[in-house]
């Protein structure tokens, strides 16, 4: 379990929707009659959620610092209705609305930032107030109207790999990817395992890292054969590539950079981290920037996809986003969290709006679903807190476990042996 | 009623072969506690020896069946199956966290939860009588609509006192009643526990300061690992300090500083003139031009009471992290310094370890690795990257070299004892390699053994030739480690003492009056 456990950030949370997750693709699987692991179905569940995903990366970071934003479905409303009428009117052309958009996310994120951290508003009021601002915004500038965008924009939200090279049968930079991918886990983990014994610090068995190997990259395989055997023109979706990027980038600045600790730490305790020589305002400021910058991106995405801009694109999204946050595994009150969990978390919801969708559920009874779904996934952690019980997901994997790590009643040296070494 | 024990004295409680497990701990076992009816009786024992989870057991937050053994008070088997029935039958615990409700007001707190009542609505004039009586009893002077957030912590200590006389208390349980209080406040809460126990009040107190516990106990019960090791009668048995610490760690201490020979050389850091005034309150300060120097491989004593300026004057000095500045200048080595902000003051080569762990030192989400190099990642970190095989290295190192009690740095910080974690944030400061390292309270609610390697952490750091400030509430900590003691009385410092003219006396003296000579 340990193993497992350390893979996805050592939070039981999530540790458990990675099974959740597992658990509902099967479950779907076997009851939509195979419809769900088709490769046109996997293609459409991510090019549908890239850009609610690619807000829960920003989110966890907001909510990990201890605050939330509400703002993001305005922001990305009036990015995305923004670069669409820059790019109409002022003829920029795609990749420059990109940049408009992008640097627009940037100085929105720099006003909420400012509010939120240098004047001390809490983000809650500073990101509701965005809400309406951003939202007003969006349909004012675009007075209500939808705007189209050009093809080559459209590329973002709805393009795909190309497809080069000899006639495989599959697409062959997808197949690339998925095997590039396999090959750097299984690298990245083998380097890290013998990193960590070199240092004498504990390491899994090595059937486990096996074991775990072979499941990730199954995984990945698995999915790479889905994404490249898709309907021709179909392959890997653009969005999805941006958020496997981001993913990868904002995981490692969470986990291995000066500034990622910064977040955990003035989340965790503020006051202690600002003892510690941490600015966090600053910390503050950038999280909340950061977090507009993606909106902006998540907004340009959709619009891509949908082909126009629109006066209630990105309604509901701050939401969906702040739920995944949830289930992925962040506390609310701060410090806790992680990006690949809030990434899982997305998934978790996405399956099950798509599996509900193809069983033919209404989107009455999709709603009650899934807000129970929420509700149970943070009750069950605060049951398994309360009780200080392994999770039931955790008493049935037993088995990975190395070996049974009870905690020993902690103690200091025992004055004792402080004397008799002394004496 | 009640039963006699063989020299015929009434028995008010006995607890008989408590045991009491958790999950893979056995936290009690096997232990006997007998209170007589009308005494004070102390446990004593070290961090972790399970005096308060005894005292859970006894008050019903560990319920009736979640212990083994018996508990007969008032010649009854009792069989307490939560707080309330424990306090219905008279038994009221005191935590060391006091359970006050800081926006409420004190009339308020005292009858929270028990408020009284005429056809269902609160009956505030009576409730104003009887606060001011229960004021009256426990020698508290302030107006019964004071928000508890207006007065201090000796005062809330005092309030607790009344809230529980008002559920007609007949057993009184303190755990560490007087942990957070000075000395003026603590003698008084002393004074009060006396003179209840001349009304007829029992009282069991819990305390690491075993000084006070040989001034008023009648009787001591010593826990050691989970187990009742002795009960000492203070007057019959000639019990003193050095007995008690007999008892709980198992043999005598010969010494309870480790020897050091101090290596003093020049002058490298001072202050002049240093003065600072309130966050909040306009034109009043809280350090008064403070002037004062440490000089290298030196360890410098504050002694002061509390709320005196000792760690205002800390802090304002560690990148102005408390308090308005208003002027002053430090000098390192000659020349002076800036330090507007943590992170220079870092930079300049000062650490600060905090009085209150778990709310300013510590990020109790995180384990020991993390917290070890927190406070200077640019250290072990590439273009912002930080090196967690390095991490790992460092925090390793200091497991080590101090002796911290853990399975792995990969543990949580918020599963060590205070003790370790006191080791954890001595690490943390000390990996950013400080030439003055200032300590507020470095013992505080730490055991006697810790204690003793805590003193030789501060010892070894002396000796590398760093200046050492340690600030303490507890005079023999500063006589026993202090090569000179500073004392602040108001915000001004108004004397210095070396180390062969100090004593608890004169000490005393500079910290309660005002400026003599400086």
């Amino acid at each position: 379990m340990n193993a497992l456990k350390k893979l996805f950030g050592g939070n039981t949370r999530q540790f458990g929707m990675i099974f959740a997750l597992v658990a509902l693709i099967v479950f779907f699987q076997i009851f939509t009659g195979g419809r769900t692991l088709t490769p046109g179905n996997v293609i459409n569940l991510f090019n549908g959620n890239s850009y609610i995903l690619i807000l829960a990366i920003g989110m966890v970071l907001v909510i990990i610092a201890g605050h939330i934003d509400l703002s993001v479905g305005s922001v990305a409303a009036f990015v995305g209705v923004s670069v669409a009428l820059a790019m109409r009117d002022w003829g920029l052309p795609w990749w420059a609305g990109v940049l408009f958009g992008l640097l627009l996310g940037a100085v929105i994120g720099a006003w909420q930032g400012l509010w939120t951290a240098y004047v001390g508003i809490p983000a809650f009021i500073v990101t509701l107030a965005g809400m309406l601002l951003f939202r007003g915004f969006n349909q004012f500038v675009g007075k209500s109207n939808t705007i189209p965008v050009s093809k080559e924009f459209q590329f973002i939200g709805s393009g795909y790999l190309p497809e080069i090279g000899p006639n495989t049968g599959f697409n062959n930079l997808t197949l690339l990817i998925g095997i590039v991918a396999a090959a750097f886990v299984v690298i990245m983990s083998l380097r890290a395992r013998a990193a960590s014994k070199a240092l004498g610090a504990d390491v899994p068995e090595l059937w486990v890292e096996v074991t775990k190997l072979v499941l990730i990259c199954g995984a990945i395989l698995y999915a790479t054969y889905l994404f490249a055997t898709g309907r021709p023109g179909t392959s890997f979706p653009i969005p999805g590539l941006i958020l496997a990027v981001l993913v990868l980038i904002y995981g490692f600045i969470a986990d291995k950079t000066v500034l990622g600790r910064h977040v955990y730490a003035v989340g965790g305790n503020r006051h202690a981290a600002e003892l510690s020589g941490v600015q966090s305002k600053k910390v503050n400021f950038m999280v909340m920037m950061n977090m507009s910058i993606l909106a902006g991106l998540a907004g340009m995405i959709f619009v891509a996809r949908s082909t126009a801009s629109g006066p209630f694109d990105g309604v509901g999204w701050e939401l969906d986003a702040i739920a995944a946050v949830f289930i992925g595994g962040a506390a609310v009150t701060g410090g806790v969290g992680t990006v690949i969990g809030s990434i899982v978390g997305g998934l978790v919801m996405a399956v099950l709006n798509n599996g509900l969708q193809l069983l033919g559920v209404g989107a009455d009874l999709t709603q009650i679903i899934k807000g129970l779904v929420l509700l149970a996934a943070v009750a069950f952690d605060v049951y398994n807190k309360s009780q200080g019980k392994r999770s039931i997901t955790g008493m049935l994997i037993k088995g990975f476990q190395r070996n049974n790590n009870e905690i020993k009643p902690d103690e200091t040296t025992s004055t004792k042996e402080v004397i008799s070494k002394e004496a | 009623m009640t039963s006699l024990d063989t020299q015929g004295d009434p028995i008010l409680l006995e607890m008989r072969s408590i045991t009491k497990e958790f999950p893979g701990v056995k936290a009690l076992s096997n232990v006997n506690l007998r209170v007589m009816a009308g005494e004070i009786h102390a446990i004593c024992g070290e961090n972790g020896a399970g005096k308060s989870t005894l005292m859970k057991v006894l008050s019903g937050v560990y319920g009736y069946g979640s212990y083994t053994g018996d508990i007969v008070y008032q010649a009854e088997t009792q069989q307490f199956k939560d707080i309330r029935a424990s306090e219905a039958a008279g038994i009221v615990i005191i935590h060391q966290e006091l359970a006050l409700i800081p926006e409420l007001s004190i009339m308020e707190n005292i009858f929270l939860g028990n408020e009284p009542t005429k056809w269902g609505v609160i009956d505030w004039a009576e409730a104003r009588k009887r606060s001011m009586e229960l004021l009256a009893r426990v020698g508290l002077r302030e107006d019964p609509d004071t928000p508890i957030k207006e007065i201090g912590v000796g005062k809330q200590q005092l309030v607790e006192i009344a809230k529980a006389l008002n559920k007609s208390v007949r057993l009184l349980i303190l755990d560490e009643p007087t942990a957070a209080l000075n000395e003026s406040d603590s003698q008084h809460l002393l004074d009060l526990i006396l003179g209840l126990k001349g009304k007829g009040i029992t009282s069991i107190i819990i305390s690491h300061k075993l000084n006070e516990i040989e001034q008023i106990a009648d009787e001591i019960t010593i826990i050691r690992d989970g187990k009742s090791i002795e009960t000492l009668n203070v007057k019959r048995d000639g019990v003193d300090e050095d007995r008690i610490i007999k008892g709980m760690v198992g043999r005598t201490l010969e010494s309870r500083f480790p020897d050091h020979e101090p290596k003093i050389g020049e002058v490298f850091f001072e202050v002049k003139d240093w003065t600072v005034g309130h966050p909040q309150i306009q034109d009043r300060l809280i350090c008064k031009g403070s002037n004062f120097y440490v000089r290298r491989g030196e360890i410098v004593g504050f002694a002061g009471l509390m709320g005196a300026g000792r760690t205002e004057l800390a802090r304002s000095l560690f990148g102005h992290s408390y308090g308005r500045f208003i002027k002053g200048q430090v000098y390192k080595d000659g020349k002076p310094v800036n330090l507007r902000s943590v992170r220079s003051a870092i930079d300049a080569g000062l650490g600060y370890v905090t009085e209150d762990r778990k709310s300013l030192g510590l990020n109790l989400l995180d384990d020991i690795k993390t917290t070890t190099v927190s406070a200077a990642l640019n250290k072990i970190s590439n273009y912002t990257v930080v090196d967690t095989r390095k991490e790992f290295s460092i925090a390793e190192e200091y497991r080590k070299s101090l002796r911290t009690k853990t399975p792995s740095v990969e543990e949580g910080v918020a599963k060590l004892s205070g003790g370790n974690q006191q080791k954890v944030v001595l690490a943390k400061w000390m990996f950013t390699d400080p030439d003055l390292l200032i300590l507020d309270e470095p013992t505080r609610g730490i055991d006697v053994g810790a204690k003793y390697e805590i003193y030789g952490i501060i010892q070894r750091l002396a000796n590398q030739g760093k200046g050492v400030i340690v600030i303490s509430s507890e005079l023999p900590e500063l006589l026993g480690l202090s090569d000179r003691i500073y004392t602040i009385f108001e915000g001004a410092i108004t004397g210095v003492l070396d180390k062969n003219e100090a004593t608890q006396e004169s000490l005393m003296k500079l910290m309660t009056s005002a400026r003599k000579t400086a």
